[in-house]
């Protein structure tokens, strides 16, 4: 396949809240629950920050980085499963915010955590048949475990965009497939608030072997092995899951580095892949090749066979955060001032 | 705010969509069609073009607002400023992610996309510009065309 990722822009809003200060609240050891999971802090939204303005906010960056004209995107698809309306796509209004209407698809894609990987899988499939000029794919969310549940620890906020074209492509997407079965292990009813999942149900028959399947018919693909890959990243629901299943597959510590941010910045869902995608790209050289394999709760994986180009080493990463500032910074919020800028708290009606 | 009267407003609100007279250059948002800057206004009629705001400026004067408007009760206290843009217009909003005591006259800004009120739980959502601090993130060129190549960033000095 000759087409591939243009450009790529990540946001993380700048609100943090540590697991010790969740646990205090709850009268659990926050910090034993942090490093079992891995997680040391999750990002938290402003109370005017929702996916729409998460992917706005990226695919601005994404925009000036390559130098893309807005008119000439085709296709748009924000895949979250935090949209702020129902019915009403966040496309639309992320389709305005950057200029890129009328004259263009978009659509909202929801698939638990994977919806940004199956949105990039739609772009390259209009790319590549000539369909569209650039294809814009958006993973972004503002997700929310309920109060008290072990989800509250990692859930957070943030995203990415990945503009997919044929010209001055910064990593060929060599080869993309997926594995999908019906898996309960998580899920949100229509109208409620939370959502609810099936516990430890979510691990070995859910996340571990999705994510295995699908990289192993990877490797049968594209003829490759572990050892092949610079980079690889795995979705990341917290930060022990990814780090099992690249053992398992026979990845080392050094190819999952750059891949894994969850640690620093929570799970955010839909974006969670892609920004560890993000900060693979802030840092890999020409002519590495990266492995993609998301995963999403119902249940399925995507997976992906990246080859970055001589153009990654002209492309300008210097407008827009690196992602490397996100997992340093930001500012720790006390469990109230989180319980209120989340809406977890029951004001007066109006 | 009625939901048409927002969504004619939108290409300013989402966009710092505002126009510039082709006869003095004089930027205006919200856009303008007579340009009141030119002696002679008739000759600007016809003459407006659409000019779109980078949202790049600084803060002229600003208030920290205690009690707030309606819809805006959570994130007391804010900070609701006066931005003179570098091309020229003065747009008032709030400026965001930053403590209202870092606020002052003279802090670069830029703009930011935000969720500017909801009506209810049940209606439509507004959204549009805010301003936060400025950082060397952003306040680079925009590119427009090919840059010239740059050397890949060093390795991070993650630990």
């Amino acid at each position: 396949m000759e087409a591939g990722i243009v450009s790529y822009g990540a946001y993380v809003p700048r609100y943090r809240i540590t697991p010790e200060e969740i646990g205090r609240v709850w009268g659990v050891d926050g910090v034993a629950m942090g490093q079992g999971l891995n997680v040391h802090r999750k990002s938290v939204p402003a109370p005017d920050e929702d996916t729409i303005t998460i992917s706005t906010e990226a695919l601005r960056i994404a925009l000036v980085r390559g130098g893309i004209n807005p008119q000439e995107i085709g296709a748009l698809y924000v895949g979250s499963e935090s949209h702020p309306y129902a019915v009403k796509p966040t496309a639309t209004v992320v389709a305005q915010a950057i200029g890129a209407t009328p004259n263009l698809t978009a659509a909202d894609f929801e698939f638990a955590c994977k919806a940004g990987t199956a949105a990039i899988q739609s772009c390259l499939g209009l790319v590549a048949s000539g369909m569209i000029k650039y294809g814009v794919a958006i993973g972004s969310d503002t997700s929310q475990g309920a109060p008290g549940d072990a989800l509250e620890y990692s859930a957070s906020a943030g995203g990415a965009a990945f503009v997919i074209g044929r010209d001055r492509v910064i990593a060929y997407i060599r080869h993309t497939l997926s594995y999908t079965t019906d898996t309960p292990d998580f899920w949100r009813r229509e109208g409620q608030r939370y959502p609810s999942h099936g516990g430890r149900f979510t691990g070995e028959p859910a996340y571990f072997r999705h994510v295995t399947e699908c990289a192993r018919a990877m490797f049968d693909r594209a003829g490759t092995e572990p050892k092949d890959y610079a980079h690889v990243v795995f979705h990341q629901p917290n930060g022990k899951f990814p780090q099992r299943v690249g053992k398992q597959l026979g990845f080392t510590d050094a190819q999952m580095r750059y891949g894994l941010v969850t640690p620093y910045i929570g799970n955010t869902y839909s974006g969670a892949a892609l920004i560890g995608l993000a900060n693979v790209l802030d840092v890999a050289q020409p002519g590495q090749r990266v492995l993609v394999v998301g995963y999403g709760s119902g249940a399925g994986s995507d997976a992906f066979d990246l080859e970055t180009t001589d153009e990654l080493a002209r492309f300008d990463h210097s407008y827009g955060l690196p992602v490397q500032e996100f997992l340093d910074n930001g500012v720790e919020l006390p469990y109230a001032v989180y319980a209120k800028f989340r809406g977890k708290i029951n004001m007066a009606e109006e | 705010m009625s939901i048409a009267r927002f969504w004619r407003e939108s290409p300013r609100r989402y966009n710092l969509g505002g126009s510039q007279c082709a006869v003095c250059s004089t930027v205006y948002f919200p856009p303008r069609s007579v340009c009141p800057s030119c002696a002679n206004h008739r000759r600007s009629i016809g003459k407006m073009e659409p000019f779109t705001l980078s949202g790049d400026g600084e803060v002229v004067t600003f208030s920290v607002i205690h009690d707030a408007a309606e819809g805006f009760e959570m994130q007391v206290p804010y900070v609701l400023a006066i931005v003179k843009t570098t091309e020229g217009p003065m747009l008032t909003g709030q400026v965001v992610d930053v403590a209202p005591g870092d606020v002052a006259i003279g802090l670069k800004v830029r703009a930011t996309f935000r969720k500017l009120r909801e009506e209810g739980r049940a209606g439509v959502i507004h959204y549009g510009y805010k301003f936060a601090p400025m950082d060397e993130w952003h306040s680079g060129p925009r590119r427009t065309r090919d840059p010239e190549p740059s050397p890949v960033p060093p390795e991070s000095a993650r630990a």
